[in-house]
């Protein structure tokens, strides 16, 4: 290698070389690289435990290359919460979708997050249901059409969207919880930050760290990949406010803690 | 022919029917014997009633739930009602006649001894230690096991917290005993 | 199994089996509040954690399930406990459990239903347990233990087998050996050797690639492989066959029961040999795999079936299949809600023997 040749941008290791599943345009793979930049920064690689879920991020354990246990539909913080009271020294993560975390597996998220577990959620919050084709989820905005509200989601009948970040900021067994976006470089590097932290509370025995990532569908948005990155700005973000709603790391700040 | 008895014994809850069906079973226990203890609980406790089935018996023991019982310890009216028609022919039921109109107890098919539980219990210093004078009345009335037999199974029922009562409830259980004649 | 200590201890059935599973060398315990079996983790939420291990009420019994999963995805000795409308919550994970082929052990005291039914005693799990349970192909192995001390006993083999199998195993009792007190010699296994599960266990891709517990076979060919591969598996576990023999050597009828309903018939079958009926029993300890060979044996001699249970009549179609070509089984129910007396059996059985 040249003197003046600096490599700046590499894959990194526990990330697997190979073509992801992914639709063009998804996130998914962004946040892939995210957690497993991390891993390898944090040297985690060798003690984590990845804990996957159902949906389209099922293949998971063919990208990030740790041990791994596929967990059923919604179930991944239950099974989190076996694998790390069983082996409290490793480093414990899921990876789960909306369908999967705030639909069939709100109990386990809720309870997991409120014992405390020192395990971090990774939550990719892209409002549809992917894998089965583009069906309504709890993260659906008033007004979006998917294959099961084709006439929009309304609050009459649907109800309204679930904020999941808010909703485990609350709970006490929770040390960090934030929202972040990956539709802008910029709000891909806090996305990354976010992360860290809520790996942090874990490997520093603070409590349950959580992390909700916004992320695209464009295929079943039926939108191109630059549309879908604009009605992540135009349309979630506005519903769904980038911040970090608790942080037992940081100092209390008192009722304007949310950063935006 | 090998040695064998069970016995159901009934009462309010509180009355500790369950306490003196576990002392019955240690008892048994130290003289080599097998035992089953188990309590009705469900339904029937839920109306304020608390019973439960011991066997004793040289052989491995077969069904813990018996349904005509060779003995019978009843501690209060519902509990004869109930049982009483279910003690085998040339049974033996300890009645206690401090709750119980002795008049209600079969004479002819079955024997039925009458022990003023209470009143003696209150003598000795406790109405609670009526269970232990009937238990005292059981082991004599049948000559199944020695009466020391239940009294030094005493510690393994009372909690080292309140092992200075054992020695009143002792007592209680020899008071029992002298009642049968 | 090994020695047994000279103490004896007179404890319930359930108190039996969380002794059992900490001598087992149970580290971890997931489960949730059901009665008749509340007796279990409230003992282990005090004897488990002081003896080093990790107790988790979770919030339901689908979550506690699938934190079985993790642990013994981790190689970890873990277990849970229920009865009927739990064990129904569980069946999700023991299908993931089965399909990934994760060891654990999972205690049902089979209480009255269908639906809430009652709490008392019950055998109507008998297929559910017996046939898989959750959707898929799959078995678990299943033993059914009769006394405080086969619970005890059975608990320590359930999780050697668990572990030798990587596979769930169910003990299958209910509310009377739950609620009974027997005395138990509580005896202590070989202590589990720390390299239990190094091959497979999860616990960080350190000097060594990536592991993956998973049920999910996409690509062509792959879940027939699978599926196959469980196949063999269950083939294998088929010698694990545990069952009990009183009296049936010159018996003309030959009761078959297991669990608890096993000893109340023991006792019906104990009182008409006294009467002179050449009667016996014939208890299965392990329901899955089912003891068919011994069976098949008993019907070779000319001997005739009436199978005891408390449900509506389930193990009696495995002691027809067991018993084909060369006799049947009549069949007796005890109905889920009456609880089962001896006497009760006596008529059935004298019917059973006289319809020769």
């Amino acid at each position: 290698m040249q003197a003046q040749e600096r490599l700046v941008f590499d894959r990194p290791k526990v990330l697997a070389d190979i073509p992801t599943h992914y639709c063009p345009g998804c996130q998914h793979g962004v946040a892939h690289r995210l957690a497993a930049e991390l891993i390898d920064e944090m040297k985690l690689a060798e003690k984590t435990i990845c804990v996957t879920s159902i949906g389209c991020s099922v293949f998971l354990y063919n990208y990030l290359l740790v041990d791994s246990v596929e967990a059923p539909h919604g179930r991944a913080p239950a099974t989190a919460t076996g694998v790390k009271r069983s082996r409290p020294d490793k480093f414990v993560l899921t990876y789960q979708g909306d369908g999967d975390l705030a639909s069939i597996g709100m109990a386990e998220i809720i309870h997991c997050a409120n014992r405390g577990e020192r395990v971090s959620v990774i939550f990719v919050n892209n409002t549809v249901y992917g894998m089965t084709g583009g069906q309504m989820a709890p993260t659906t905005l008033i007004g979006q059409k998917t294959t099961t509200c084709p006439a929009g989601r309304s609050r009459e009948h649907e109800g309204m969207p679930i904020r999941m970040a808010e909703l485990i900021a609350q709970l006490g067994g929770t040390a960090y919880s934030a929202r972040a976006a990956l539709n802008t470089v910029k709000n891909i590097r806090s996305a990354k930050k976010a992360m860290k932290k809520a790996f942090e509370v874990q490997t520093k025995g603070l409590g349950f760290g959580f992390v909700e990532l916004l992320a695209t569908c464009p295929t079943n948005w039926r939108l191109d990949p630059v549309k879908a990155n604009e009605r992540v700005a135009g349309e979630m973000i506005p519903y769904f406010p980038l911040g970090v709603f608790r942080d037992q790391t940081a100092p209390a700040k008192g009722p304007a803690e949310v950063e935006k | 022919m090998s040695r064998y008895t069970d016995v159901i014994i009934a009462g309010f809850g509180g009355q500790g029917v369950l306490l003196i069906g576990n002392l019955l079973a240690y008892a048994g226990m130290s003289q080599g014997l097998n035992v089953t203890y188990i309590p009705v609980y469900g339904v029937e406790m839920r109306g304020g009633t608390a019973n439960c089935t011991v066997v004793l018996s040289e052989d491995e023991i077969g069904s813990p739930i018996i349904h005509r019982p060779e003995g019978l310890i009843v501690m209060n009216r519902p509990s004869l009602d109930k049982f009483q028609p279910r003690l085998k022919d040339h049974g033996v039921q300890i009645v206690n006649s401090s709750l119980i109109d002795q008049e209600l107890a079969e004479k002819d098919r079955v024997r039925s001894v009458l022990v003023p539980a209470n009143e003696i219990a209150d003598r000795i210093g406790n109405t609670r230690m009526a269970n232990m004078v009937a238990l005292g009345a059981y082991v004599k009335a049948t000559g199944f096991l020695p009466l020391e037999a239940v009294i030094t199974s005493l510690e393994k029922v009372i909690s080292p917290h309140y092992k200075k009562l054992i020695p009143k409830n002792a007592e209680a259980i020899r008071a029992g005993a002298e009642c049968v004649k | 199994m090994t020695r047994k200590s000279p103490e004896k201890i007179f404890i319930k059935g359930n108190e039996a089996i969380a002794r059992g599973a900490i001598a087992a060398g149970c580290k971890c315990f997931f489960g949730y509040p059901i009665t008749p079996q509340n007796d279990i983790p409230e003992y282990m939420s005090q004897a488990l954690v002081e003896a080093g291990g990790e107790f988790v009420q979770a919030e339901s019994e689908v979550a506690s399930a699938n934190m079985l999963l993790g642990a013994g995805a981790c190689g970890i000795r873990a277990m849970t406990s229920s009865s009927s409308p739990g064990i129904s919550l569980m069946q999700e994970a023991i299908s993931y459990m089965a399909g990934s082929e994760i060891p654990a052990v999972i205690v049902n005291m089979n209480r009255g239903g269908p639906g809430l039914g009652d709490i008392g005693p019950s055998q109507g799990d008998y297929f559910q347990s017996t046939r898989g349970g959750g959707h898929g192909d799959y078995r678990t192995l299943v033993l059914a233990p009769a006394s405080c001390q086969e619970a005890y006993d059975l608990i320590i083999k359930a999780f050697d087998l668990a572990f030798k199998y990587r596979n769930p195993v169910l003990i299958l009792g209910d509310a009377i050996l739950g609620n009974m007190k027997e005395a138990v010699s509580p005896w202590k296994p070989a202590p589990v050797d720390p390299a239990e599960a190094a091959d497979w266990r999860l616990e960080g891709a350190k000097g060594r690639g990536p592991r993956l517990h998973k049920s999910l076979y996409l690509h062509e060919g792959e879940l027939a492989g699978q599926n196959k591969r469980l196949q063999e598996k269950y083939l294998a576990m088929q010698a694990e066959t545990d069952f009990e023999l009183y009296r049936t050597e010159d018996a003309d009828l030959v009761v078959c029961a297991y669990g608890s309903i096993a000893r109340i018939a023991k006792s019906a079958v104990r009182k008409l040999r006294k009467e002179g009926l050449k009667v016996g029993l014939f208890r299965p300890v392990n329901l899955y795999p089912f003891p068919s060979g011994p069976l098949a044996e008993l019907a070779g001699q000319g001997k005739r079936f009436l199978t005891i249970e408390h449900n509506l009549g389930q193990m009696v179609e495995d002691v027809r299949l067991s018993v084909r070509g060369l006799a049947d089984s009549e069949q007796f129910s005890v109905y889920p809600g009456n609880l089962p007396l001896p006497d009760d059996f006596e008529e059935p059985i004298k019917k059973a023997l006289a319809g020769k």
